[in-house]
């Protein structure tokens, strides 16, 4: 950003770059991005370009009109990871102009606004997901079935460019709801868990992401493997990830066990929506996380906690957006509070006492 | 021999490839020898000799002065040719007290004090010939060695730990002293045992340095000696830094703010306990010392006996020169080594290494904001939150860097290593650390002023009031003889 100024140590460097660590994350959605590519067919994929393009402009807009250097930063890969994590949580079939205004609330209200790379208080991709959300509660839960490209079903180029610039109210597209959604619906009408499970399509189809949802966060396999790629490279940290995933496990096991007619089981609530994606993609966001391992156990622990509460109490069937934007306002009291002991210091911060000698 | 481990901590490249297996090697003496008269942490020294006076090797060119400071010798035998400021070896390039000479090419030694029965003497004889003979730690801090040594008054030691971790990239200079000089080594950390007064020497040598650890062991299997220990410590970055050391060794932390010496220990360096190991047994002071001279961009590294007070030109001359021109030259290891601002300046007591660094080997990327990643904090060695006293000291809010620990850090260099936005980490917290310091001699200065100004307002006070009194006294004694002359008056009138 600024030119160096004197030369202090060290003088040799590790090689770790911003750019680097974008792009081992952008390899680890690869996978999960394939598939839902794959899933939902040719509209899905002009609305994920057409929101990672629309990111990169709207990052190439702001940083004109801040003054800042737009080649540097357009390319260290962060607007790029912003879009694409944006177009990961819409419906796959969801028209251009609800990417391209998801990216505009990402990338201009939700990271420039507050000052750009490293600034953000909150999950950009989670702002702009509950954006939309509230805006557009129509275009935002018409899930659909996945519909294999090239599949008998799957609209062809003209049909899917057609759906991507107006939307597919005019296509014979049964729209479904997820799980979740249905879940929720049907337990308001006083409907047992059970019998609206039997209807479902059960744990398998769930993990490896033959049911409805959002364009790249069905697949629960493919995204912990994603997962499991940040991990061996360090880029993240387990702490978040399983402090997220055993809360949620211990909470709707408890709640499960005692009344299993009104509850969803774990391992429901832990391969549906959003929340594995979330675990290993969104809570472990450095810039609206906190730094220290125990700060994260709270961070992600709470994020399940109130994805839970939402779920199970709430109007709204999936909880974890505003669980994740709840949480990332308490990271700076989170990293005021919880600090890493300093060498040769007690917790408080006294210098350590021996025995007299 | 339990270890313990110690938290952060980076694995750099470590290219000890370049020199490790190359033999110490004596140059020719350069044609004139700079000799810094402050070499060492505390008070400079005062020079002795004069200009056109001619010296021995290893006569006392500089004595040292105050409770902290160390005293100079002649490397060589030749002529004072002046007394001056010279560029000193050091990031700033400034000029620092320093004597020339130029060498007659005889080499020729002065007379030199008796060797010393070192077993057979009481500590404070080490101490003191250590003293006498100006060895500083050569590991690079240059703390006068006979002050450490003299710690057994005021503190209740147990152990001597001795530094070989040489946990630096590149420096090998320690490697080879231990491979080649082994048992002059193990006989000065054992001198060293005796003159700190306790019972037990550890020393600790990283654990990619084999030959080393399996030469000392076997000086020391040889020897028979029960007071030494020889330990492999796990290769890790800042494994070197005392504190760190000792916590591995023996699994207690340094209090902050305190002295290793404050849990019963002291820790000197490798190339230390050789250098007392010539005093105390020759009657030789430091004179000289192993260099690490590599680097991409030197033609021919190795490791070099040098005279203190060769011009690092001549050394790099040597070495072949230059290969490409390096992208950074630097005394010391490339984590915490000083950027060198002169070729002229000179070898002193500190340096064990003079690096050339390709620009490959130095790269220097965008700075970007930080991301808050938290590679920092896990890096730390100290338990500190390098971006978050970075971000306060950016905001000049010292006082906030402060209360998170901006006094513990070590300036090792973990932090800005791993950084991915090559944020300048270390470079904040000196700046930080530069501006206290400064603050807090203004602050001294401003109450010293005041103070005198209040004892001169105080002094003038008193003397005014002494004044006074002296006035009114003479006034009532006037007026006391004149009312006694009217009184006569009116007695003479009346009567």
């Amino acid at each position: 950003m600024t030119a160096r100024g004197p030369i202090g140590g060290p003088h040799t460097h590790s090689g770790a770059s911003v750019g680097r660590t974008m792009g081992l994350v952008a390899v680890a959605l690869v996978p999960a991005t394939a598939y839902g590519l794959y899933a939902f067919g040719w509209p899905a994929l002009f609305l994920f370009s057409g929101t990672v393009v629309a990111a990169l402009l709207w990052e190439a807009l702001s940083l004109k009109l801040a003054g800042k250097p737009v080649r540097l930063f357009l390319f260290d890969g962060s607007a790029l990871l912003t879009g694409w994590i944006v177009a990961m949580t819409l419906p796959p079939w969801a028209p251009w102009w609800i990417g391209v205004l998801g990216a505009f609330v990402a990338i201009v209200l939700g990271k420039h606004a507050f000052g750009g790379l490293g600034q953000n208080v909150f999950n950009p991709a989670m702002i702009a997901r509950i954006f939309l959300l509230i805006s557009f509660p129509v275009e935002m839960t018409q899930f659909l079935e996945p519909r294999p490209l090239l599949s008998p079903g799957a609209p062809g180029l003209a049909e899917s460019l057609a759906i991507f610039v107006f939307g597919h109210a005019g296509f014979d597209a049964i729209s479904s709801a997820s799980l979740l959604g249905t879940v929720k619906t049907a337990l308001g009408q006083g409907t047992a868990l059970p019998d609206i499970l039997s209807n479902s399509h059960g744990l398998l189809p769930l993990a490896i992401g033959a049911v409805p949802g959002s364009l790249g966060e069905t697949s629960a396999v493919l995204l912990v493997l994603g997962g499991l790629f940040l991990l061996a490279t360090r880029v993240i940290t387990w702490h978040a990830p399983v402090a997220m995933i055993a809360t949620m496990a211990a909470l709707s096991g408890g709640f499960h066990l005692a009344d299993p007619a009104r509850f969803l089981d774990p391992a429901t609530q832990l391969l549906s929506g959003t929340f594995l994606f979330a675990a290993f993609f969104i809570v472990t966001d450095y810039v609206t996380a906190p730094a220290t391992g125990t700060g994260k156990l709270i961070f992600g622990a709470g994020v399940a906690f109130l994805t839970f509460v939402i779920r199970t109490f709430a109007a709204y069937p999936e909880g974890i957006g505003f669980a994740v934007l709840l949480m990332n306002a308490t990271v700076p009291l989170i990293d005021h509070v919880v600090r890493p002991r300093i060498y040769g210091r007690t917790r408080s911060g006294e210098p350590i006492r021996y025995e007299e000698r | 021999m339990k270890l313990f481990r110690i938290s952060g901590g980076i694995h750099p490249k470590e290219s000890k490839e370049l020199s490790a297996d190359r033999p110490i090697e004596r140059l020719p003496l350069a044609s004139v020898l700079r000799i810094p008269l402050q070499q060492h942490i505390g008070g400079p020294a005062v020079a002795v000799v004069d200009k056109g006076d001619a010296v021995k090797k290893g006569q006392i060119l500089a004595v040292g002065r105050g409770m902290v400071s160390a005293p100079v010798h002649a490397p060589t035998s030749g002529r004072i040719v002046s007394i001056g400021r010279f560029v000193a070896p050091h990031a700033s390039g400034l000029p620092g007290q320093t004597i020339t000479m130029r060498p007659d090419g005889r080499d020729e030694w002065g007379e030199l004090p008796a060797p010393i029965d070192a077993f057979g003497v009481d500590p404070a004889v080490i101490a003191e010939r250590v003293a006498a003979s100006g060895i500083v730690g050569m590991g690079g801090a240059t703390f006068p060695s006979a002050v450490k040594l003299n710690l057994r008054n005021r503190h209740k030691l147990d152990t001597l730990v001795i530094n070989a971790a040489e946990c630096e990239p590149y420096l090998t200079c320690d490697d080879r002293l231990m491979r080649e000089r082994t048992a002059e080594v193990v006989d000065g950390v054992r001198i060293m045992r005796h003159g700190l007064g306790v019972g037990r020497a550890i020393v600790a040598v990283e654990a990619n340095k084999p030959a080393a650890l399996a030469a000392l062991r076997l000086a020391v299997a040889a020897g028979g000696f029960a007071d030494v220990t020889v330990v492999e410590v796990p290769t890790r970055y800042p494994m070197g830094s005392e504190k760190h050391l000792v916590q591995t060794l023996t699994g207690q932390e340094t209090p902050a703010r305190a002295l290793t010496a404050d849990i019963g220990i002291v820790v000197h360096n490798v190339a230390t306990a050789f250098a007392v190991y010539e005093a105390v047994r020759l009657g030789r002071p430091l004179i000289a010392r192993i260099v690490t001279v590599s680097g991409g961009a030197i033609t021919r590294p190795g490791n070099f006996e040098v005279p203190i007070g060769t011009p690092v030109s001549h050394l790099v001359e040597q070495c072949g020169g230059f290969r490409g021109t390096p992208e950074r030259l630097l005394l010391g290891g490339p984590m915490m080594g000083q950027p060198l601002a002169s070729t002229r300046a000179s070898i002193v007591k500190g340096v064990n290494g003079v690096l050339a660094l390709a620009a490959a080997e130095a790269p220097t990327g965008p700075i970007m904001p930080c991301i808050r990643c938290a590679s920092c904090v896990a890096a730390c060695p100290c338990g500190l939150a390098p971006f978050d006293m970075a971000a306060r000291i950016r905001k000049e809010e010292l006082d906030g860097a402060v209360r998170i620990g901006l006094l513990d850090c070590i300036a090792c260099g973990s932090c800005a290593w791993v950084c991915p936005a090559n944020i300048p980490l270390v470079q904040y917290f000196n700046y930080a650390k530069g501006k206290l310091t400064a603050e807090q001699r203004t602050k001294h200065k401003q109450e010293e002023t005041k103070r005198l100004a209040k004892f001169r307002a105080d002094r003038l006070e008193q003397q005014r009031k002494a004044k006074e009194e002296a006035m009114a006294r003479m006034k009532a004694e006037r007026e006391a003889k004149k009312r006694q002359a009217e009184a006569a008056a009116r007695v003479e009138v009346e009567g």
